[in-house]
C-alpha cells in the first residue's frame, strides 16, 4: 500500500473545473442566447400590443365590437368547439389501439398519424377544394344539392380538422407506451370492466398529458391561417376566422383592426404557453 | 412491453382510428393524386418547369434552408444555454420557446412585417446603418422562417442535452481532453443526429410555411413569391390542374427530403454507435 | 382451490416460450415457479391468471375448466412485479377498488368496504398508511399494500409475479418469512414466481423447476435439492462440482472415495461443496491438491482447492466446511491437503 501513496499526485486539472465552461464563453453564449429570444421571440409579441394600442383604448375596443371581428371570434370559437374534440376521441382511440395491441401495419399507421405536420397548409386547403370545390370530385353533386362546403364553414371544420389532426394522438402515445398496460391489467385481475378500467384508471393516468394534447390542438385549430385561407373565400361576416380578419384588416390599411385581433390571438397564445408549462410542470411532478 | 390479449377494446378503436383516419387525411390527400392523373406528362412538365413556378421553388427552398441552417446555429446555442447555465428568468424563456407553435402565423407575418418594413423598428435601423432592407425582400423569407424554425430545433436538442450523461464528459477530463475537445469529441457527436433532426423539421415545415411569409414577403414574382403562394395564385385563377401539380411536386419533394434526411440521421446515429 | 394445467404451450413469434407444461398443484399448496430468465415461468403465472392467453392445452381450477375465462372473473388475485398500484389512489382507494368495481347486485355497502379494507391493511400491518398515495410508500410497503388489494377479491388463487424482486436485500428477507406465515394463515393456494433459488426454497413448500420453456422438476425443496432430476436442476440449485470423466483425472477421482463403475453410462458427477472433506495431506495420500485460496462466508468457510490435470491444466474445486472445522485444520496457503468426496450426483 505504501508504494501507492508515496506516488507524486500529477497535475490534472480538477475535475470539476474541467466540466465548467470559462466565464467569458457562458457570458457570451448566454447574451447570444438572451439576446436572440429577445429579438426574434420577445419583441414581435411586445409590437403586437403596442401597434393595438397605437391609437389607444377606444380604437382598440371598437376594433373588436365591430360586427365583422366578432363574426370572426365566433366562426373561430365554432371551429375549435367543432374539431378539437373529434380529434380528442381519435386521439385517445388511436393510442389505445397503438400502445395496447399487436397488429401488422401498426409502425405504418403511426406515421399516417403525423402525415398532416409534413403538409404544407396551402395543400392542406387545396385538397378539400379538390374534393367539394366547383371542379372537385363532389363540385356537381353538392351544387346540384345546393350544399356548400368550400367558401364556407363545413370547409374550414375539414380543413382545421386535418391540419390538427395528429396533435392529441402524438401526445398520449410515447406516454401510454412508456406507461405500460401493468396498472390497467391489475384492474381488470381485480373484476373491473373495460370501461371501468378506462374510466378510473387509463384516463386518471393520461389526463394531463391527454390536456396537453387537447391544448395544443386548440390552440392550432384557433389560429390556422394557411389552410382556412384557401378555402374560406374570405367572405367578411361569414367565412373569416380571426386570422383571416387579421390578414383582411392589415390587407386594407386597417392596422389598429388588424393589431386589434392579432392582440387577442396573441393572447391565446401566452395563455396556451402559460397552462403548457403548467401542465410540464404538473406532469413532471407526477 | 408486453402486449396482453385481454385488454378490450381492439376493434372498436383500430376501427375508429382507421376509419376516421381514412376519411379526415387519406382520401382527402388522394384526391392530389388522382387530380394529377388528369394531366398528361407534357402538360404536368410545362406547369413545373415554367419559369416563374421554378423561380418559387429555388426562392422557397433556399430561403428554408438558410433560416433552418441559422436556427441551428442559434437554436443549438440557445439549447445549451437553457439546459447548462443557470440565470434569472430562464424559466420564462424556456417557455417562451414556443411562441412561434402557438402564435397563429397570421399573426406572426404582420408582426414581424410591421418591425422589418423600412419604417419599421429594426428595419429603419439596419436600412439606415447599412442600407440592408429586409421586408418585402427574399431576406424577409428568411427572417420569418427563421422564427417559425426555432423551436423545432431548440425542443429536439434541449432533452437531448438533457439526458446527455454528464458523466461521459467527466471520464474524457480525467482522461486529460480540455473542455474544447470534450466538446468536439464527446458532446457534439452525441447530441448532432438530434440536431439533424431538428434541422430537418425545421427545413420541411419552413418550406411550407405561407401565413407568416405572405406579409413580409413581397411576393414579388420570380424574386420572393414562394410555392404556397404560387398554388394560390393558380387557384385563385381557377387553374386548378396547375395548383394540383405543384402541390404534388411540393409534397413529393419534401417527403423525399424527409426521406433522405431519416436515411441519414440513421446513417449518423450507426456511426456514432447510438443504433 | 386445487390447480392443473395439462399441455401449455405458447409462442411469441418464433420464439417458444412455453412447451408443453403439464403441471398440478394440491389445494392450499405455496409453490415456486424457479427458473433463469427467459424460461418462460412468467408466462406461465400470466396464463394461469388469464392475463395471457396459451396457444394450447387447459388451465383447471377446482376441477374447472377456465381456459377461455377473462382474467376479471377467474377469481384469481395477481400480485405483480412492480406492484402496478395505482398511483392516483390513496391506499385504501386501491384496497377497496376490487370491492367497488363488482357488479351493483355484489358490491358491498362502502362501510363494509371500509370494515374489509381496514382488516386487510391490519393483517399486512399498515393501517396507518391508508392515506398515502403510492409514490409516499418504500417498496416493502408498496409490495404488502398490492398483496392486500389482490386478497380484497377473496381469490382462490394468488398469483405473485418476482415479489421479492425489486426489494432490498435486507427487506427482502423480512418479506420472506413473512410471505410463508401469511400463507399459513389464509391458505390460499399460492404461486410465486422467482428467479432466486435460495428464495423459493426458503419460502416454497413446493418448487417448480423451469428451463428453456419445460418444466424440470418438481418437488418439495429437500426434494430437489438432495435429488435433483437432472444436470440443470442440480447446478441451478445451490452450488456444485462438476467432474466430467473425459477431461478429469479419473484415477485421481477414484481415490477420493467417488464411485465409479466400469462402462458407466453417467460421464458427469455434481458434487456439492460440502460433500467434500478436506484435511492435511499425508504423503502417500494419493487424493491430492493444493489449497489456494479461501473465503468466509459467514458460518461457513469456501475453500479453493487446485487440482492439476493430466492435460497440463488445473481444475479448480470447492468445498465448504463450518468455520471451527477449518481453524482446527490449521492450513495454510499452498498446502497440499487430501479431498474425500461423500456424496455425488451423476448425470449424462
Amino acid at each position: 500500500m505504501n508504494a501507492i501513496t508515496n506516488i507524486p499526485p500529477t497535475k490534472a486539472p480538477s475535475l470539476q473545473q474541467a466540466l465548467h465552461d470559462p466565464v467569458w464563453i457562458r457570458g457570451l453564449l448566454t447574451v447570444v442566447a438572451v439576446g436572440f429570444i429577445m429579438l426574434f421571440l420577445c419583441l414581435p409579441l411586445a409590437i403586437v400590443m403596442f401597434e393595438a394600442f397605437a391609437k389607444g383604448w377606444d380604437a382598440y375596443g371598437e376594433a373588436l365590437v365591430q360586427p365583422d371581428a366578432q363574426a370572426a371570434i365566433r366562426l373561430t370559437l365554432l371551429t375549435a368547439l367543432a374539431t378539437v374534440p373529434l380529434n380528442t376521441v381519435f386521439g385517445v382511440s388511436a393510442a389505445w389501439a397503438i400502445t395496447r395491441f399487436e397488429f401488422v401495419g401498426k409502425s405504418l399507421l403511426t406515421t399516417l398519424i403525423d402525415l398532416p405536420f409534413s403538409v404544407s397548409p396551402v395543400i392542406s386547403g387545396l385538397i378539400f377544394v379538390l374534393m367539394f370545390g366547383a371542379q372537385g370530385w363532389f363540385g356537381a353533386w353538392l351544387s346540384a344539392h345546393d350544399i356548400k362546403i368550400i367558401f364556407a364553414v363545413p370547409g374550414i371544420m375539414l380543413a382545421t380538422l386535418f391540419i390538427t389532426f395528429p396533435f392529441v394522438a402524438r401526445e398520449l402515445i410515447p406516454l401510454m407506451q412508456e406507461m405500460g398496460s401493468e396498472e390497467e391489467e391489475a384492474a381488470l385481475s381485480l373484476g373491473a370492466s373495460g370501461w371501468q378500467m378506462f374510466w378510473q384508471i387509463t384516463l386518471p393516468n393520461i389526463k394531463w398529458a391527454l390536456l396537453y394534447g387537447v391544448l395544443l390542438c386548440n390552440a392550432r385549430a384557433m389560429g390556422e391561417f394557411g389552410a382556412v385561407s384557401v378555402v374560406s373565400g374570405h367572405i367578411r361576416g361569414m367565412t373569416n376566422t380571426l386570422p383571416l380578419h387579421v390578414e383582411v384588416s392589415y390587407n386594407e390599411y386597417d392596422f389598429v383592426g388588424a393589431f386589434a385581433s392579432a392582440s387577442i390571438l396573441a393572447g391565446l397564445a401566452i395563455v396556451t404557453l402559460i397552462l403548457k408549462s403548467a401542465l410540464e410542470w404538473q406532469q413532471g411532478k407526477h | 412491453m408486453r402486449q396482453s390479449y385481454i385488454m378490450p377494446g381492439f376493434r372498436p378503436t383500430l376501427g375508429f382510428t382507421l376509419l376516421y383516419l381514412g376519411l379526415v387525411v387519406l382520401i382527402p390527400l388522394s384526391t392530389l393524386v388522382f387530380t394529377s392523373f388528369k394531366l398528361s406528362w407534357d402538360q404536368y412538365l410545362a406547369i413545373i418547369t415554367h419559369d416563374r413556378v421554378l423561380a418559387s421553388f429555388r426562392v422557397s427552398f433556399v430561403t428554408a434552408l438558410i433560416a433552418a441552417l441559422i436556427a441551428s446555429f442559434f437554436g443549438f446555442i440557445i439549447a445549451w444555454v437553457l439546459v447548462r447555465y443557470p440565470f434569472p428568468g430562464k424559466r420564462i424563456l424556456d417557455a417562451l420557446i414556443d411562441l412561434p407553435f402557438a402564435l397563429p402565423t397570421a399573426v406572426a407575418g404582420i408582426v414581424l412585417a410591421t418591425i422589418y418594413q423600412p419604417s419599421g423598428l429594426i428595419g429603419k435601423l439596419l436600412m439606415g446603418s447599412f442600407g440592408i432592407q429586409i421586408a418585402y425582400k427574399p431576406l424577409g423569407i428568411v427572417v420569418a422562417l427563421i422564427f417559425i424554425s426555432l423551436p423545432f430545433v431548440v425542443r429536439t436538442v434541449e432533452p437531448v442535452l438533457q439526458e446527455f450523461d454528464s458523466s461521459m464528459e467527466e471520464a474524457a477530463s480525467s482522461l486529460g481532453a480540455s473542455r474544447l475537445q470534450v466538446f468536439i469529441n464527446i458532446i457534439f457527436p452525441n447530441i448532432f443526429p438530434a440536431l439533424l433532426t431538428g434541422f430537418a423539421l425545421a427545413f420541411a415545415r419552413g418550406v411550407g410555411e405561407y401565413g407568416s411569409v405572405i406579409f413580409i414577403a413581397g411576393n414579388l414574382p420570380y424574386v420572393s413569391e414562394i410555392v404556397p403562394l404560387m398554388i394560390i395564385t393558380k387557384l385563385e385563377q381557377y387553374d386548378i390542374p396547375g395548383a394540383t401539380a405543384i402541390a404534388l411536386t411540393m409534397l413529393t419533394l419534401s417527403f423525399i427530403l424527409l426521406l433522405v434526411i431519416n436515411l441519414l440521421q440513421h446513417w449518423v446515429r450507426k456511426r456514432s454507435g447510438q443504433l | 382451490m386445487s390447480i392443473l394445467l395439462s399441455n401449455i404451450s405458447k409462442k411469441f413469434g418464433k420464439f417458444s416460450a412455453l412447451n408443453q407444461i403439464n403441471l398440478e398443484i394440491p389445494e392450499g399448496e405455496l409453490v415456486a415457479l424457479l427458473g433463469p430468465s427467459g424460461c418462460g415461468k412468467t408466462t406461465l403465472l400470466r396464463i394461469i391468471a388469464g392475463l395471457e392467453q396459451a396457444d394450447e392445452g387447459r388451465v383447471l381450477l377446482s376441477g374447472e375448466d377456465k381456459t377461455e375465462q377473462h382474467v376479471s372473473h377467474r377469481g384469481i388475485g395477481f400480485v405483480f412485479q412492480h406492484y402496478a398500484l395505482f398511483r392516483h389512489m390513496t391506499v385504501f382507494d386501491n384496497i377497496a377498488f376490487g370491492l367497488r368495481v363488482k357488479p351493483k347486485k355484489q358490491r358491498p355497502s362502502e362501510t363494509e368496504i371500509a370494515k374489509k379494507v381496514h382488516a386487510l391493511l391490519e393483517l399486512v400491518q399498515l393501517d396507518w398508511l391508508h392515506d398515502r398515495f403510492p409514490d409516499q410508500l418504500s417498496g416493502g410497503q408498496r409490495q404488502r399494500i398490492a398483496l392486500a388489494r389482490a386478497l380484497a377479491v377473496e381469490p382462490s388463487v394468488l398469483l405473485l409475479d418476482e415479489p421479492f424482486g425489486a426489494l432490498d436485500a435486507s427487506v427482502r428477507k423480512d418479506l420472506r418469512q413473512w410471505l410463508r406465515s401469511l400463507h399459513h394463515e389464509l391458505n390460499v393456494t399460492s404461486i410465486f414466481v422467482t428467479h432466486d433459488q435460495e428464495e423459493a426454497m426458503e419460502v416454497a413448500s413446493q418448487v417448480v423447476v423451469l428451463n428453456h420453456g419445460r418444466i424440470e422438476q418438481q418437488g418439495a425443496p429437500s426434494d430437489i435439492y438432495d435429488h435433483p432430476a437432472n444436470a440443470f436442476v442440480s447446478k441451478f440449485i445451490g452450488q456444485t462440482n462438476i467432474f466430467a470423466l473425459a477431461h478429469h483425472d479419473t484415477q485421481w477421482l477414484q481415490t477420493t472415495g467417488l464411485e465409479i463403475a466400469d462402462n458407466q453410462q453417467e460421464q458427469i458427477a455434481h458434487v456439492r461443496p460440502h460433500d467434500i472433506d478436506i484435511q492435511k495431506a499425508l504423503s502417500d495420500d494419493s487424493a491430492q491438491a493444493i489449497l489456494k485460496d479461501w473465503q468466509h462466508l459467514g458460518a461457513l468457510i469456501r475453500i479453493e482447492l487446485v487440482k492439476n490435470l493430466p492435460d497440463h491444466s488445473e481444475a479448480t474445486v470447492y468445498a465448504e466446511m463450518p468455520n471451527e472445522q477449518f481453524k482446527q485444520l490449521q492450513l495454510n496457503k499452498g498446502d497440499k491437503v487430501s479431498l474425500r468426496i461423500r456424496n455425488a450426483h451423476w448425470f449424462h
